[in-house]
């Protein structure tokens, strides 16, 4: 099987063609970090999510999250689905795990923002 | 049971409901739409013109020439923008000179005023961004400029604060008379009245139908315009005509009333009245067109296009008429309607009392309105005094008009006052600037969500059926 | 009021130019920001990828943002919020409102744009059809999604394929949205590569080149678009019309530097990148107001902002301290075949601090060239790109050392490289 896909480690964008016959054989990169990149996305593409989860008392309706590392990425729909589940409360700050290793991928969803918790 | 409904609420049909608001009467407004002028008298060239152009004799020529006079005093009484800019028709060779020489004589007879044939040298000095190839043109000094919608939502709101009433979103389904009055069947229920006024503009053929009228019929010509930015702004000050030709009546380049610089219109036939769209061809005709007036047109500064449909009638002149007793046509106002409106109303209010109606003046109408000044176009004392007692107005929400949320709120509160988006924008121009309310919108959305206490979700654009938002995301 | 600096932004470009002011001796400095946080448009840039040249990581906007305004805060340097510029002018004097001191009037020794840039809209791209709901600039999409929480629709066409759009590709579609295509008028995209596989590869989202929309359909609500392939002077293609059904289209197809405020206080605005033409330490053509970041020129990446607004916070520094000399043997930056602009675009090289970045855009996509810079002697200084494209910010970067020998003028030019 023959897949093509476009680099993104730099500007030049090489477009790669990977043969995948057992071994995978990676050509049309002008340098080493092409080769890793066809290899990780053919075995394992991954990727950070970022989102938003619902904020309860706070200066805002919305905290801005991350996966706090790559997940696979056949999981990101499933993960959003974990996010859009839960609900922060204020006061959060940025790099608080609003989940644990989320489905069981390794990754904390974390806060990407400060929300404040707002004064009544 | 009401004394009078009107037909409408365009500026045909708010300038007849200020104006029976004058009197002791229980008057109804009835629009399909979701705000005022938001059929023909929304997207127009708000030109008042100076009463040239209809031939003499015709209720065009005659009330264009009294409305015009009307207007200063009106926008005055309302606080609505108005400036005497003048207008010119430009002529490029003999044939030209020879259509400015008729209708100037035509403006004579009309009973113009202020009315002059001036030569290349005085014209170029008048307006130095014309094409270099012009020979000459007509100037009419009294000609005006205003912005119809503000000038129509003024009207209305004046008449509603004199007690007329309003019901939008209504449309007039049927109507038929019972015993000695009307019933007019809608999709909001029946009403009931004494006299009917038709001010139904591209739809007025329709209710003169129901009212058993003689014939007529509206045939919806439809221009095209552009909005420049209002850098572009200076590029002329006067109203720019261009002479009526075999081809048309030509492009007009003019300024508006808040500096802004717009070009149209076309004329086209369409199939469908209220279709407003707009066409690449059309576009590009209008600028080929202004770019024979004037040079320098900086297409960069082109903000937004728009397109208005007129409601030309087939009898070639306004239809003000009686279809059936006790009921008045307004109909086929087609240009210089915006004009002539002022005038017609006075007029058609004759017609109802020939008729019967029993005019008794108010003791205390009311011929101002209150608190309508923008932030941004008062005064520093003004300013400070507005600020003290609102904090409101010390937040800007369009960063291109600098329109505050005081004003925003107000806009909102006022009678008859803004349910939209759209309907904030036509009030005090919030997204009506370069950015076209990429950044305000957001923000107006939220406004009008919290003053109305109605979901975000709620909240339309102009009419229904015009959601903005289609659900939370969490 | 009087102030040594007032920075007009609170965006990524006024907070790093504040810092550097304030650690080049400035106290007295004094941020107004329009919003109600500091941070600008990276508070509704949710997505990760910033922050790779200055802080080494990838960071997200708020993440970017937060560490800036954590700086500015702990210098303790001082700002208003909610506070909009309503006039600027050449005698650096500056009217602005806020909710809570009503009008302010202040003057200062020296002030720094930093406005940032506004989206282009459908007006300005002039799209015939009706003028329904559900036509919403990328941008203002992003807000009322992440920052509001709402969304603006359920299937999507996005004209242009610049990063806001593309970005939005995406987030609509994590959101539920059916992203149908991205329309992108050129032969190339606007945006980053990353984004583009990340974005709209990843979720098999179609991106068309050479093609447009050419009508919008639908009387209250968005039903639908025309699509069409284009020519090469970008003309529709008639009978390559094709209707898409969609009940929102998303415009990405530029940003316009918000000057406004310049133009009124008589800055020399540069018409190609509609931002002030600027000194080697980011100076206007009205001394000591300075300028930095988008409102200079649009750029990609948040981090050279960043780096340029260090430069004006330094300059401007420089200038209240009386230390910037005055242009007396100054050289111009002219871009010529390939290459659209340059910034900056003149230098007194007394001025410079070690050396100066010079940023452009090429005019088109280019394999194999030689990016030049060369004076009236030579060439100064030569690199081989094996592709550029005007999606792309270039950046090159001379020493001191080099530009105080510059003669008379510095032409930046593509060359084509001989096999």
């Amino acid at each position: 099987m023959t897949k093509y896909m476009t680099c993104i480690n730099c500007p030049l964008g090489c477009q790669l063609q990977v043969d995948i016959d057992g071994e995978i054989k990676v050509k049309g990169n002008k340098c080493k970090k092409g080769e890793d990149y066809a290899k990780n996305e053919i075995t394992n593409p991954t990727r950070i999510i970022t989102t938003t989860v619902k904020v309860k008392d706070g200066d805002r309706p919305l905290l801005s999250v991350k996966t706090d590392r790559e997940v696979p990425k056949n999981k990101i729909f499933d993960i959003m689905k974990e996010i859009n589940k839960v609900e922060a409360k204020a006061p959060i700050y940025i790099g608080d795990i609003i989940i644990e290793n989320v489905l069981g991928t390794g990754a904390n969803v974390v806060a990407t923002s400060r929300v404040e918790k707002i004064k009544d | 049971m009401f004394d009078v409904i009107i037909v409408g609420a365009g500026i045909v049909g708010v300038s007849i409901a200020r104006e029976l608001s004058r009197y002791d009467l229980k008057c109804l407004v009835i629009e399909k739409s979701s705000d005022i002028a938001n059929g023909s008298t929304k997207a127009n060239s708000g030109i008042l013109h100076a009463g040239y152009d209809a031939k003499e004799g015709t209720l065009k020529a005659k009330f264009n020439v009294l409305g015009s006079q009307m207007y200063e005093e009106i926008c005055k009484e309302l606080d609505v923008p108005y400036k005497r800019n003048g207008s010119l028709v430009l002529a490029f060779d003999d044939e030209d000179t020879k259509q400015i020489e008729t209708l100037y004589e035509r403006g004579l007879k009309n009973g113009v005023k202020e009315l002059s044939i001036i030569d290349k040298n005085t014209l170029l000095s008048l307006e130095p961004n014309l094409q270099e190839n012009v020979v000459g043109a007509l100037y009419a000094k009294t000609a005006a400029i205003v912005s119809p919608f503000e000038l129509a939502i003024a009207l209305a709101e004046n008449a509603n604060e004199n007690g007329v009433e309003f019901m939008l979103n209504t449309k007039v389904d049927k109507i038929y008379k019972e015993k000695d009055h009307f019933v007019i069947e809608t999709n909001k229920g029946a009403f009931k009245s004494n006299y009917i006024v038709n001010a139904a503009g591209l739809f007025s053929d329709e209710i003169n139908d129901m009212l058993g009228g003689e014939k007529f019929r509206i045939i919806p010509r439809r221009g095209e315009y552009c909005l420049f930015d209002k850098s572009s702004g200076n590029l002329v000050t006067r109203t720019i005509f261009q002479p009526p030709s075999k081809k048309g009546k030509g492009i007009l380049v003019a300024p508006t009333v808040h500096g802004n610089l717009f070009v149209g219109p076309n004329a086209r036939e369409i199939d469908i009245r209220d279709d407003v769209s707009t066409s690449r061809e059309g576009i590009e005709e209008i600028i080929r067109g202004a770019n024979r007036s004037v040079k320098n047109l900086n297409l960069r500064d082109i903000i937004t296009s728009f397109a208005g449909v007129r409601a030309t009638p087939s009898t070639g002149d306004f239809v003000i008429n009686i279809p059936t007793k006790n009921a008045v046509n307004a109909a086929g106002i087609e240009s210089p309607g915006l004009t002539a409106a002022p005038a017609i109303a006075p007029y058609v209010v004759s017609l109802l009392e020939n008729q019967g109606l029993k005019l008794y003046k108010k003791a205390n109408f009311i011929n101002k309105r209150k608190n309508t000044k923008l932030f941004i176009n008062m005064t520093e004392d003004e300013k400070r005094n507005a600020l003290s007692v609102n904090s409101l107005y010390g937040r800007i929400i369009c960063r291109c008009e600098h329109i505050t949320e005081g004003d925003i709120v107000n806009a909102i509160k006022r009678p008859l006052g803004a349910r939209t988006v759209d309907g904030v924008k036509k009030r005090v121009r919030a997204g009506m600037g370069r950015c076209q309310g990429g950044f305000c919108m957001p923000r107006v959305v939220e406004i009008l969500s919290r003053e109305l206490n109605v979901p975000m979700t709620e909240i339309l654009k102009s009419e229904e059926g015009s959601y903005i938002l289609t659900g939370r995301t969490k | 009021m009087e102030r040594d600096l007032v920075i007009i932004g609170g965006g990524p470009a006024g907070l790093a130019a504040a810092i550097e002011a304030k650690k080049n001796g400035i106290d007295d400095i004094l941020i107004l920001e329009r919003d109600k946080r500091l941070g600008g448009i990276l508070q509704q840039c949710i997505h990760n990828g910033f922050g790779l040249h200055v802080f080494k990581e990838q960071l997200t906007g708020p993440e970017y943002a937060q560490r800036f305004i954590d700086e500015v805060e702990a210098l303790g340097i001082d700002y208003k919020l909610e506070t909009m510029v309503l006039h600027l002018s050449k005698d650096k004097r500056i009217t602005a409102l806020n909710p809570k001191d009503g009008l302010i009037e202040i003057k200062a020794k020296a002030i720094i744009l930093a406005m940032g840039c506004r989206e282009r809209t459908r007006g300005a791209l002039n799209i015939p059809g009706s003028r329904p709901a559900g036509i919403f600039t990328a941008g203002s999409a992003q807000r009322f999604v992440n920052m509001e929480g709402y969304m603006v629709g359920k299937k999507v066409v996005i004209l242009g394929s610049g990063d806001i759009g593309l970005i939005m590709a995406r987030r609509m579609t994590l959101e539920g949205a059916e992203v149908k295509m991205v329309v992108e008028i050129m032969p190339y995209s606007t945006g980053l590569k990353r984004n583009i596989v990340q974005c709209l590869e990843d979720f098999d989202i179609p991106l068309l080149f050479n093609h447009t929309v050419t009508k919008i359909h639908g009387k209250h609500r968005v039903e639908g678009v025309t699509i069409a392939r284009v020519n090469e002077n970008k003309r529709p293609i008639e009978g390559t019309e094709k209707f898409v059904e969609c009940d929102t289209l998303l415009l990405s197809v530029g940003l316009i530097p918000e000057n406004e405020l310049s133009r009124e206080a008589d800055i020399d605005i540069n018409p190609i990148t509609n931002g002030a033409y600027v000194s080697e330490l980011m100076e206007t053509s009205v001394e000591g107001i300075f300028a930095c970041g988008n409102v200079v020129h649009v750029h990609d990446l948040v981090d050279y902002v960043t780096m340029e607004s260090y430069l004006a916070g330094y300059g401007a520094a420089k200038y209240i301290k009386g230390e910037r000399i005055k242009w007396e043997k100054i050289f111009k930056t002219i871009a010529m075949k390939g290459i659209r602009y340059v910034v900056p675009n003149f230098i007194c090289p007394q001025n410079i601090r070690e050396e100066v970045n010079f940023y452009m855009r090429v005019n088109d996509v280019y394999k194999n060239v030689y990016l030049v810079v060369r004076d009236k002697k030579g060439v100064i200084y030569k690199i081989k790109k094996n592709h550029v494209s005007p999606g792309e910010m270039e950046r090159i970067k001379l020493s001191k050392e080099i530009l105080q020998r510059v003669d008379e003028e510095l032409v930046f030019e593509l060359k084509e490289v001989e096999e």
